[in-house]
Formats: C-alpha cells, structure tokens, sequence
C-alpha cells in the first residue's frame, strides 16, 4: 500500500485515502467545441502508459479533497514528488531512470544477475 | 399549521452504548455543523462572523467554547456547535463571498475515550494517531474501515468520530469491535 | 508420562504441566509448549501423512515454518477445524484433536500407495500430458482424481465462529525475526529511543537459539541471554514485542503485515480473544532478521519418516527434550550437522555414524567427534534407505563407487547446509546477488528502506552477527529520528566455526530416471523431474518451476528452491547465477482467509445505509433491494400477495388515489456561490442562467465523450445556490466529476459543492389526492397550481421543522418531494402517511417506481442507458442546449460515430400479446428466420407489467429505432420468438396532463 505526501495536507497519508486520476498535464481545449477529431482523439483517448515516471493526478478523496499532482515511477511505484493543481511540472533534478536501470521483481526473475 | 404536533426528532445511533474499560463509545449529542468553504480573502470576516478563528494549517483546528472549527482541506472548514447554533445564520452575516450548507442532520458522531481510543480507531484508520503526530485538537477527514470520517482529537483519550448518518451503524460497530481488541 | 521419546533432564518444558490430545482418534499426552511435532515424535510418532501425488509415507522434516511434509488437521470442535496445519508450528493445548490428512482408509494403509506403483505415469508435467483430453473427463473423471490424490486436506464445512481482528500501526523501525540478530538489533534501536516492533513466529524469541545448545552470548547461554533480552526490551514502554506472529508480506512504502495467532495456542481461550490479529505495520525502517534455513540432501528415498533436518533433531532434543531416535544417523555436507551428533551422544542416544559427502569436513567438528567416539565416514554418501513406515536403514558408499555398507538407523539427520532467508527482502522488491564464494543468493540491491542482519544477510560469524545488528538498529532508530542515548554492546562466542554446504543433488541421488530423490517433499519433485524438463526444453526457471511444479506448494519451496535451481543449472550447464531465481511472493507463510477478512464480516463486511424512514418500511412489510449500499424499500406485499400483484395494486393506488415513497437516498449536492449557474452551465447540457429562483429543471449530464454520465432535476434556491440531484447510485461519482473539473479545468469559477445526501429525508408523495395529502401540514408555502406549478420548489415548513419542497413528480403525477432535515424524516414520514392512508394511498417501493416512470418513458440513467448513449438516442435532444458555446461532451456529441445514421436509439416496445412481458436483455432481430449468426438490432432494457396500461410494456434501444415507429420486430427466445411493435417511449397519460393537476 503506497504513502502518498499530499501537498496540501503537507503529510504523508495512505493510499487508501486517495484516488488515482490517471494522466497529469492534459490541459482541456478552451475551444472545445471547435477542434477536430484529431485533436478530440489525442486529448480525450490517447495516453503514453509509460513504463518509468509518469506525471499523474490524484485526489486526496478522503483527506482535503484536493486534486494534486505527482511524479511516480511505474516500475518501483517510487514517488519523485507531488505538487499542488496548476503548478507547472517540476524539473525532476534526478533523472528520470529507464527501464532497464530500475530495480523489479520482474527484472529478478529468470535472470538474477 | 398550528395545531399540528411538531415533529419530532429521531437520532441516529439513539440509545446505541458500547465498547470496552479500554474505549467506551458514546453517541454524542445533536449538534449543528456547516461544511463552510471559502478563500483565503474570507477567512477573517468569517472568523469574525463565527466567533472561532478558523484554523489555516492543515490537521488543526480552532475552539471558542463548545463551538469548534476544523480545517478539512485549503478552503474547507467543519464548523460544529455542540449547543445547536444557527451557524448558517452566522455565516451569513459575514457579507463575504462563501459557501455554507448545513450538514447538521448529515453526520452524527461517536465520542471514543479511554486509554485505547487510538488503537479503537486504529482498528479500522490507517492514519498514525500517536500523541507526536495526531495531538490535542488535530482534526482530519479520513478513511475507517469502509466509511468515511472526520477525526478530532478533543482530549489524549478522546476522539470525536463524525460521520454520515447512514455510515453510522458500521462506525459504531466497527469502533465496538476495535474497542474490544484495544482491552488487550 | 509425556512420550516414551523424552529424555528426563533434557529441554525447556516443564515435565509437571501435561496436556492431552488425540492423533487419529489415539489419546496422546504432551507437555505444554510442545509443538504436535515434538509431541508426537516423543511418543515415537514420526509417520504423519502420504504424500501428495505418490502417496509415500511422509514424517516430520523440521521443526519450523519451512515444514512441507506434517500438514495435519487441528481441530478444537466441529466448526474450529483447520486442515493442512503444520505440526511443527502448532502448538498443543489439552483437547485438541489432530488427524493426518490425505489417507484412506488409514494412514499406515493407504490405497493411493498405488501411484507410488504406478509413478513412471506421473513424471513431471503430467497434468499437462495427461489430462488434456476428452475435455468432457475432466470434470468428471480428471479433476476429483487430482483432488482425492492431492494431498490439500478437506475445509469445514460449518461457519467459522471465531472472530479476528485488525489494526493499523506505525512505528520507527520493524525488526522481523527475534533471534540473536533481531533482539540485537532491536535492542539497539530501542535504547536509542526508537518506537521499535519486534515480531517472530515463534513463542518465544531465541531463533537458533532454540536448538543451540554452545553459544555464549555476554557471559551467559545464548538461549537464556535471548530471554533475559526479550523480556528486557518487553518491559520497554516504547517497544512492542510480539511473539507468535510471523511477517508475512513486505507491500509498497514499508507496509508490512505481519500477522499475531492469538489462541490458537490456547486450551480455553476468552470468547472475547480474536483468533488471530492482523497487524498492518508502517515503519519508517525494516531490519530484516530472518535467519536461514536449512537444506536437506537429495539422494536416493530421502523422504522416509525419520529422515528429518540436523537443527530439528537438535531442536527437538534441545528445546523439547525429546530424542527423535534411539539409533540415529548423520548425513551431511556442512559441520552443522555434528553438533546435533553431539548433543544426542551426550544425551545418551546411539549416534550410528557421521556420513559426510565432503572428503573434508571442518578440522574442529571432526576432532571432537573422534573425541565423543563417534565413527565419521568423510568422502561417503548415502545411495539408499530402507523401511516402510519409518527409515530402517541406510546404505552408504565411498564416493565414486564401489560397495555399500548397510547401517541400521531409526533416525537420520541430514544437512545440506543453510540458505539464507531473503523472502522478505525478495518481497520488497530487492534484487538479490549471488555471492559465488559461498554459493549463495543474499541481499543485494535495496528497494526500501530497510537492511538485513545476521544469517539472512550472509553473515555468519556470530560476533559479526551481532555487531552488525547493533549497527543497524541504531542506524535506522536515528535514521527515524530517535535521538536517545545509550549505545549498546555485545560480545558472543560459538562452540564451532561451521564450513561447508551443498546444492543438488549428492552422490547416491544419481543420473537415473527411476530414483526418487526428493527435493520438494510437499510437491513429490524429485531431481529427475528437473533433469527431465531442462531435457523436454524449459531452459528457464520459471517454465522448469511450472513445468514439475517445484516450489510451487504452500511452502513456497523453502527447501527446494536452490536445490531445483542448482540441478537445473547443471543439466543445462550453465552457473547457477545465469539460470535464476523464482521471485518470492507474500505471503511468506499461508495466511487464514479470517485474518485477511478480519473484521469485514456479517454487519461489517459492507456499510448497509439506511434511510431515516427504515424502520417504519420494515415495520409495514416492506420488502428491500439493494441499490449501491442502500436498503431501499422495494414493494410493501400486503397478506397474501406476491411481488407481482403487491406491484400491480401500488401502481394502480399512486394513479387512482396517491402513493408515498421513500427519495431520500437520491444523491444531492449543494451548489453554492456566484459562479454557480456559470458551473452548472458547463456541467450539464442545459442551460441554467435563465433557470430562476424557486424553480426547477431536468438536467442531463455527460462524460467528455459525448455519452450520458448522469441526469437529475436541478433546483434553484437563490441566485447563487442550487440544490441537484443525481441517481441514487451516482452520487458519489457526480460529486467527484464535478470536483475534477471544478478544480483542475475551471478553478477561476467562486463556487463550491457539497454533499446534502444525507442531510435531507426525502418523502415523495405522489397522484391525483398528493396536494389534498400533504396541504395542511405544510406552513408558508401556496401549494395552489398557479403559485406552485409543476417544477418549483420552494422553503418552508412541514409539520413545524424546515422543509425544502419540490413540486416535481417521476411518475408523472401531480407530485411533490418534501425534503426534511433527516432526523424529522421519520415523524414527518408519519404524519404524512397518517392523512394518507385514510385517503385510500398506499406507501409504495422502488419497483412501482420503476413501473410508474416506465409507463411515462421516463428513462433510468444505467439500466435505460449503458455508457453508449447520448442525449439524442435517448429522445431527450431537446434538453441539449444549441447556444452555450461550450459544456462537459459537447465535443464528444459531434464525433462522427455519434452523428451516424442508424445509431441504436430508445423506444418503446409493444408486444404483440399484450399479456407477454418481455425478458430485459433480450435481443431483438428484424427477421426472426434469419439463419444464426443473426442481425441483433438493439436490446430490451425495461420491461414490466402495467397495470395502469392493461398491458406489458417495454423500453428497448434499436438500431435506427425513431425510423421504425410502427414496425413490427422479433425477440427471439429459447422457446419461442416473440412479436412485438415498435412505438415512442410514452404508455400513458401522452399529453401530461397529469402533472399539472
Ligand atoms: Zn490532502
């Protein structure tokens, strides 16, 4: 089970008090109405699903009901950090591993070292 | 209409005692309550217009008498009065921008006390309720077993427990089974 | 008498304090704090069970956790009964009653013996060869032969009556594993002032203590050191102490179950007691002090009872006082082994010969052997065992050939040497590296923040032990931020320094196909069946584990794992390292399916939401359904009546005279501030800003995508507060669409949300006679058709408290919604029904609600609709607003799919019987003799009877359905194809007149 810092609370909490809110930084056109079946696609159905650090939403659903954002990495589940709702998304000063380089079970099995 | 008996008032969880020498529980007494939200702009005429200053940090809260104000979230307070205030008439009187609804009837609460009141809540809340950590007068939405609450720390061994009325049968009778464990 | 095994003077139990239990129906008498395992081998029980697939007589292997072969059933009484217990974890208490598992008709007779015959059929992978086909037999004949023949035991069938309980807990650092390493470093960490849990799985703490009978730790015998430590760091208020308990499972972020058997030990426990509890650690550092655990030998019919682990002989003679043989012997490949020869010569039990694989054992075992007399055969193995039910002999051989030696034995201790514990470490996600020098897996790469000491981390030089566990507890207390004072030290000695160990199979085990040398004993794998994978092609660990199933029992294959993995690299010849590890799974040890329900049970499985009026609506017969987490109250069946006509009369009552019906768990959420409209507006397809004050509308909401999410009548109390309700199933998810946009798409809107759900008891009374029922009870409020008309609401009061009232009707009636603050929900519920049911009303449930609306073509969000439909295939185009230049789906509504010709679209579906009432979910075709695969056009999503109507009516979505008004369709059904005619939505009362009464 995860332990999330919530920004706003300025804790860490667990898992079970938040919701994931899939992909971060996908801004809704302010032209809704009017952009094409291509752009619709790309903001509405199209996700990178990346093995390594992907930059999410989560709300604090049974905390401070805040929506926030956070770094994490899908492999080790580590978090790289969590920010408030509309900040920009933060340079991640270390650099965002690769697959290869993180440590998983899956890497352990059939070929430890 | 005048003749008309005016209806009466069922609680939830009446009559409803528990839990062990560790952690009784008792159903605490109506109260009125508004969940308020407002900015940071707000915040002073409304403390003002409450009589309790409401709390900004994250996990505390403020108290003037039997009037209590929690903070839930960055705009978001409970604000309780144990002696059925017309909060929402207090508020109003502020004549700044905010929301309050009343939620007097949507939760009701169960007082936990006793040495094992932490471990009672533990049973079924995954937050680290330890003095350090969760002290006198922290507040806190949470998680508890399947149900939602909001936490206060009214005293070291005394927990206010709020949650929805229709929630309130498996809070009590989860805290019942948390307070048993906490007698050993 | 305790046992004809136990030795007077020897182990750590207390002669005077006997309890009784039975094995097979044999009454037994043990002492208190045998485990079954010592107390049966004290009573010279060492057959315990067959073995899975072969059926082989199997003993007691360990004394430990990693036992694959003494799986019994433990019972206290009929209902507290548990298979598959291992006898050497469980402990005795008077009473209990213990029977071996997998035998029939008795376990020194077993007919399933045959497959040990018939083994040549059962080589590895036969699951897959030989229950492939018929595929009709496996049902029948394949899958009760494997469960008869597999040794799982046979679960209660009563109700368990115990109960467990669970809690969350937080500390500074977890030390699992309470040997010399774990009070070590649980003790350092504790005097630095760390909140400190210290767990085992054991009753005691001690670890290898308890079979140690040599180590020196501060001055006195390591075992008694261990208890004077334990009860030392006990008395700490800032440590937790828990015995009995075994860590489980390492989850994400230093989570860590850890799970406490709480009386399972016990002859009487207090009804109060959990059975077990369920602690759910979140530490800041984990110090893993595991241990090891010894391998056994592969080699020619390793299995047979008596053959057991040189530390559990120790073990039992040691700590339990119990000798496992009169004549017993030692085959190993470590010097570990010579200490348990040691210890049971001193005892005074014949110790038969030291047969040892290596050609040089450890200078100082072998010394002080030749000093105890004892006769070692360095450079030997054993190639064979002999007898039925219990060893009798071994055969031993110089290595490399030549003749064999038979020695007589009633016992046989075996070492292979240890394998350090990493399950946990493997569990947090930590890589392991091989350590080549000594030949084995140790923690490598962390995950989390924990460290590994002693044993389980390679170390194993006791002094090392301990100064490495002291260095880590005090790292990681401070690490967690303790800041206390007093640094611990310690100093230990062994009596040996131990070399050697081994991996595969030993000399003896052979090449040959027909030798069952086994190497998971709860599997019946045995070396060949590796050998034969690599040879059948599974070159990967992972396809040779599935392959023979090795390590895939309940034990996780403790023992096996490396034996497995060293054959399989020598048939491939490859190094160990390049053929893999399996991965280590939580849990460690199997976990009850009470502990992990815990208190999730009856009452508390699921929060049952009641309504403020509950109690009335069971008092008056009410039947109820389920809807989310909500009771609600689904028809009132008066004497006599079925559902279908109790249906019938409350449909037929709400038209002729009125209903009332219980609202109140339709979700509603308060909407307040001065961008409130600008929200709603963007929210719903309608348009709000001309919505006025004390008025109502409909509302649909959509997902971006363009189909309905939601739909609900909006109420608008004052220029900046809205009261809007949704399905009672989607409250929680509306709220949370409407938080998402709210704060992260139109944060510059001043307005807030809040959930009223609960706060209102909503009371919806319903027909021609509503108004006369509800007029003289409510205050302040002109209930007249022109100052109150069909949507308003309004604030006021009923019966003296506050009421928000709805002019609103979902039956479409003249029909008002009273909402009262919920704890006036009851009373006023009462009063209400007080001057209705005079009238001739009837309080109604939701299945008359669902007919009513049916009737009217009113649409239910989830039932009528899927996910798939847009406001357009619901017929309610014209709650889409044309003009606002934006709203959640506006986008979605014009994607070319949702714009297409012939997109399936609500209807009405009239039978052509009137009296058949159509199944919900059928399909629908247009030619019901159209060869299969046929056309389906759409499906039946409502469908009842109307009494109002006379006549069965249906709701369906058909392709192209608004073009084929009229037309006549099938719904073909197993028996029968039915008829039916395709019409609009609306059963009665088509002008609406109805709502304006
Ligand atoms: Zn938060």
């Amino acid at each position: 089970m995860l332990l999330i810092y919530c920004p706003y609370c300025e804790e860490e909490r667990s898992e079970l008090e938040f919701r994931n809110g899939g992909d971060a930084h996908i801004a809704r056109p302010t032209n809704m109405a009017e952009i094409s079946d291509e752009e619709f696609e790309a903001y509405f159905f199209l996700r990178d699903n990346p093995k390594g650090v992907i930059f999410e939403r989560w709300r604090h659903v049974h905390g401070c009901g805040r929506f926030f954002n956070a770094a994490r990495d899908t492999i080790s589940d580590r978090f790289l950090t969590t920010y408030k709702a509309g900040e920009p998304k933060p340079d991640l000063n270390e650099k965002p591993k690769t697959g290869a380089e993180v440590e998983t079970y899956e890497a352990l099995e059939g070929a430890a070292q | 209409m005048a003749d008309q008996a005016i209806a009466t008032r069922n609680v939830p969880l009446a009559g409803r005692r528990g839990g062990s020498p560790a952690a009784i529980l008792t159903p605490a007494d109506p109260a009125s309550r508004i969940a308020l939200r407002a900015g940071a702009e707000a915040v002073s005429a409304l403390s003002a217009a409450l009589g309790v200053t409401l709390p900004v940090r994250p996990k505390t809260s403020a108290s003037t008498g039997r009037r209590h104000a929690l903070w839930l979230g960055p705009d978001e307070w409970l604000v309780i009065d144990e002696d059925n205030a017309d909060l929402m008439a207090a508020a109003a009187s502020s004549g700044v921008v905010h929301s309050a609804v009343d939620v007097s009837h949507r939760n009701t609460a169960v007082i936990v006390s006793g040495p094992g009141a932490e471990v009672a809540i533990n049973s079924g809340c995954p937050q680290d309720l330890s003095l350090a950590i969760f002290p006198v007068g922290a507040c806190s939405r949470t998680i508890f077993g399947k149900a939602e609450i909001v936490l206060f720390r009214t005293a070291e061994d005394t927990f206010r427990v709020e949650c929805w009325r229709s929630f309130s049968p498996f809070v009590f009778g989860l805290l019942s089974e948390g307070a048993e464990d906490a007698a050993y | 008498m305790s046992g004809v095994n136990r030795i007077s003077g020897a182990g750590r139990l207390t002669p005077a304090r006997s309890a009784r239990f039975t094995f097979d129906g044999r009454t037994l008498t043990a002492l208190e704090g045998d485990t079954v395992a010592s107390a049966l081998i004290a009573n010279d029980i060492h057959l315990v069970g067959r073995s899975f697939k072969y059926h082989r007589p199997r003993g007691i292997l360990s004394a430990g956790a990693e036992e694959p072969n003494a799986l019994l059933d433990v019972a206290r009484d009929a209902a507290r009964r548990q298979p598959n217990v291992r006898a050497t974890v469980q402990e005795v208490f008077d009473g209990m009653k213990v029977s071996s598992q997998n035998r029939w008709p008795s376990l020194a007779f077993d007919i399933g013996g045959f497959n040990d015959l018939l083994s040549p059929f059962f080589a590895a992978g036969f699951y897959y060869k030989t229950f492939m086909w018929p595929k009709a037999a496996w049902h029948k004949l394949y899958e009760p032969f494997i469960r008869r023949a597999a040794g799982l035991g046979v679960a209660p069938t009563e109700a368990d009556p115990d109960h467990y309980s669970s809690r969350y807990v937080h500390c500074d650092v977890l030390v699992v594993g309470a040997g010399i390493a774990g009070l070590a470093a649980a003790l350092a960490a504790a005097k630095a002032g760390a909140k400190v849990i210290l767990c085992d799985e054991q009753p005691g703490v001690g670890g290898a203590l308890h079979y140690d009978s040599g180590t020196v730790i501060d001055g006195k015998p390591g075992y008694d050191w261990a208890q004077a430590t334990g009860k030392a760091l006990a008395a700490m208020d800032n440590v937790t102490l828990l015995t009995r308990t075994t860590a489980f499972g390492y989850y994400n972020h230093n989570f860590v179950g850890l799970v406490e058997r709480v009386t399972d030990h016990l002859a009487s426990p207090e009804k109060s007691l959990p059975r077990e509890r369920l602690w759910q650690v979140r530490a800041k550092k984990v110090i893993l002090a595991n241990g090891a655990i010894e391998r056994h030998m592969v080699f020619a019919n390793n299995d047979r009872p008596g053959i057991m682990l040189a530390s559990a002989g120790r073990t039992y003679l040691n700590h339990f006082g119990v000798a496992v043989g009169k004549r017993v012997g030692v085959y190993t490949a470590h010097d570990s082994a010579y200490e348990a020869a040691f210890d049971l010569k001193k005892a005074g039990v014949t110790v038969a010969a030291i047969v040892d694989c290596r050609e040089k054992p450890g200078e100082a075992v072998l010394a002080k052997a030749r000093e105890l007399g004892i006769e070692v055969l360095a450079g030997h193995s054993v190639v064979n065992t002999t007898g039925k039910l219990r060893i009798a002999s071994i055969n031993v051989a110089r290595n490399g050939g030549g003749a064999s030696r038979k020695i007589a034995v009633d016992a046989l201790l075996v070492s292979a040497g240890w394998t350090p514990s990493v399950h946990l470490f493997s569990q947090s996600r930590g890589k392991v590296k091989f350590d080549a020098s000594t030949e084995r897996f140790l923690p490598g790469t962390y995950a989390q923040e924990c460290l590994s000491v002693g044993a389980c981390n390679g170390t194993d030089d006791l002094q090392a032990t301990i100064d490495e566990a002291l260095a880590a507890g005090e790292l990681a207390a401070r690490a967690a931020g303790a800041e206390g004072g007093a640094q611990v030290t310690l100093t230990g000695r062994n009596a040996f320094e131990w070399t050697g160990g081994m991996h595969g199979a030993a000399e003896g085990a052979g090449a040959d196909t027909t030798v069952k040398a086994f190497i998971d004993f709860q599997h019946d794998v045995c070396a060949k069946d590796i050998r034969l994978a690599v040879r059948e092609g599974m070159h990967s660990i992972e396809h040779i584990k599935r392959f023979t199933t090795n390590g895939m029992a309940s034990d996780q294959g403790k023992l096996s794992n490396m034996h497995g993995l060293a054959i399989a690299a020598e048939a491939l010849g490859k190094e160990i390292p390049a053929v893999g590890l399996t991965t280590f799974r939580q849990p460690y040890t199997p976990v009850t399916f009470g502990t992990i329900v815990s208190h999730s049970r009856g009452s508390l499985f699921d929060p049952a939401r009641k309504t403020p009026m509950h109690a009335w609506e069971e008092a008056h017969g009410a039947e109820f359904e389920d809807v989310g987490n909500w009771k609600r109250a689904w028809f009132y069946p008066q004497a006599g009546e079925d559902m279908h006509e109790a249906v019938a009369r409350e449909c037929k009552t709400v038209r002729d005279v009125a209903g009332v019906f219980d609202a109140s768990t339709l979700g509603k959420i308060e909407v307040v501030g001065p961008d409130a409209a600008k929200f709603l507006n963007l929210m719903y397809t309608n348009a709000w800003d001309n919505l006025k004050p004390g008025r109502c509308r409909y509302g649909i909401m959509l997902r971006e995508d363009g189909f309905i999410y939601d739909d609900g009548v909006v109420g608008r109390m004052a220029e900046d507060r809205f009261h809007v309700t949704t399905t009672t199933g989607g409250a929680p998810r509306v709220l949370q669409h409407m938080e998402d946009y709210l704060q992260t798409e139109f944060p510059h809107l001043k307005v807030w949300l809040t959930s009223t759900t609960e706060q209102w008891a909503v009371i919806a009374v319903q027909g021609p006679k509503a108004r006369e029922i509800i007029a003289p009870l409510v205050e302040g409020i002109d209930l007249s058709n022109g100052a109150f008309p069909h949507m308003s609401v309004a604030e006021g009061k009923i019966c003296g408290v506050p009421t928000r009232l709805f002019r609103m009707s979902f039956t479409g009636e003249l029909g008002f919604e009273v909402n009262v603050p919920a704890d006036y929900g009851q009373a006023v519920w009462e009063a209400i029904w007080a001057r209705a049911e005079p009238m001739g009303a009837c309080a109604y449930g939701t299945e008359t609600m669902h007919v009513l609306r049916a009737e009217k073509g009113y649409i239910i969000v989830g039932q009528d609709t899927d996910g798939t439909v847009t406001p357009h295939d619901a017929g309610l185009s014209w709650a889409v607003s044309k003009k606002k230049p934006d709203f959640v789906g506006i986008r979605g509504l014009t994607r070319p799919d949702l714009v297409k010709e012939g997109r399936k679209q609500l209807v009405g579906l009239l039978t052509k019987d009137p009296k058949v009432v159509l199944e919900e979910g059928a399909q629908i075709v247009a030619d019901p003799n159209e060869p299969k695969p046929m056309t389906m056009l759409g499906h039946v999503t409502s469908s009842y009877w109307s009494s109002n109507c006379g006549r069965s009516i249906a709701l369906a979505l058909v392709a192209g359905g608004q073009a084929r008004l009229g037309q006549t369709l099938y719904v073909p059904m197993a028996d029968r194809t039915i008829a039916v005619e395709v019409s609009d939505m609306v059963f009665f009362d088509k002008e609406g007149g109805r709502l304006h009464g």
